[in-house]
């Protein structure tokens, strides 16, 4: 794509915003893991796509669960590289961009994830502890599994949740990506 | 088949729109006729049943917002019996373009000129070109093709 059509992608984006038919912007962010993919709709950040994700399939996810009108429109996501920036230099504790929950559904997952949300910087819970939280201290392989499909990982920090026993656990963007987050956030030091 | 990100949709089909608005209404306003063509699809796009052949659907839009573009400016031209020498987009137009029309076979030019600089119906290049109605759809169809091809 040449620069005139990306003017042109610009401006159309512009005009389908203010005419409320921009329904999903997305953007790639360059950061210590790669290329990002970060996707907002008016309500927010919806989904954030790690560099190990195909970013072709992220986004014909969103066109399947959100909606097919999606634009590429780096401008609408400027907010949302500026904090990750700031948080992978370890300036920032917490993120304030806002967050659309449209694809954690409702119930159970969306109770574990919306705690995890709620986990302080430098710090780490267990999948029991979210489970026990969402109501239901068996379910901490359910738990597991939301947090494995976590739309929007870093932001919502499921990395700070661990195995039960200390272990790390698992994790969607890979342990090595796990692990680096959590002794950026100082939360594992040996 | 559902549609895919309207975003791939821009990617694949943008250059080819784009390539067949310069020839159909000029340079200056092929920009602003392919925001009124995309904001047009992406309007209609949620509830596009299939994704079969998109590239015609984006392109019937855009002959449509061609033909908004010629009205506008009131440049519906007289019927002539005269092909003009050069179209009037070839100065303030895209030279490399109409190149690429003038190095398409006799009739398919002359369709593809009547049609897009001088907005002549398709019976009416028929009767000018001594052929039926659908035998000059099928000039111009075949004279864009290949634009299309060398274009994008």
């Amino acid at each position: 794509m040449d620069v005139k059509q990306r003017e042109l992608i610009r401006r159309l984006a512009e005009r389908a915003e203010a005419e409320g038919l921009l329904d999903v912007a997305y953007a790639t962010v360059d950061s210590p893991l790669g290329l990002l993919l970060v996707a907002a709709t008016p309500k927010g950040i919806v989904r954030l796509g790690f560099p190990t994700e195909d970013h072709d399939d992220v986004l014909d996810q969103l066109a399947q669960r959100v909606s097919p009108r999606i634009i590429e429109a780096p401008a609408k996501l400027d907010e949302a590289r500026r904090e990750l920036d700031e948080y992978f230099e370890g300036r920032r504790t917490r993120f304030d961009v806002k967050l659309d929950w449209v694809l954690t559904g409702k119930g159970f997952r969306h109770d574990v994830l919306r705690n995890t949300a709620r986990i302080a910087y430098g710090r780490t819970s267990t999948y029991m502890e979210m489970a026990t939280r969402a109501g239901n201290r068996n379910a901490y392989r359910a738990a597991g599994n939301a947090l494995g499909s976590n739309p929007i990982p870093v932001i919502v920090p499921c990395h700070r949740v661990l195995a039960t026993g200390g272990g790390l656990g698992g994790y969607g963007g890979g342990l090595p990506v796990k692990e680096r987050l959590l002794r950026l956030e100082g939360a594992l030091t040996n | 088949m559902a549609v895919p990100p309207f975003q791939r949709f821009l990617d694949e089909h943008g250059p080819a729109v784009h390539g067949f608005l310069v020839a159909s209404v000029g340079r200056n306003e092929a920009d602003d006729c392919f925001q009124e063509t995309f904001l047009a699809a992406l309007r209609a796009y949620p509830r596009l049943q299939h994704a079969g052949n998109l590239r015609s659907w984006a392109l019937t839009i855009a002959h449509r917002k061609a033909i908004d573009a010629h009205r506008a400016r009131g440049r519906r031209p007289l019927p002539t019996d005269a092909m003009p020498e050069r179209p009037a987009e070839s100065k303030d137009g895209e030279p490399a373009l109409w190149k690429l029309v003038d190095g398409l076979p006799e009739k398919q030019r002359a369709a593809v000129r009547a049609r897009f600089v001088e907005d002549l119906t398709y019976g009416d290049i028929g009767r000018r070109l001594g052929c039926t109605e659908h035998a000059a759809r099928r000039s111009v169809h075949e004279g864009m093709k290949k634009l299309r091809m060398a274009w994008t």
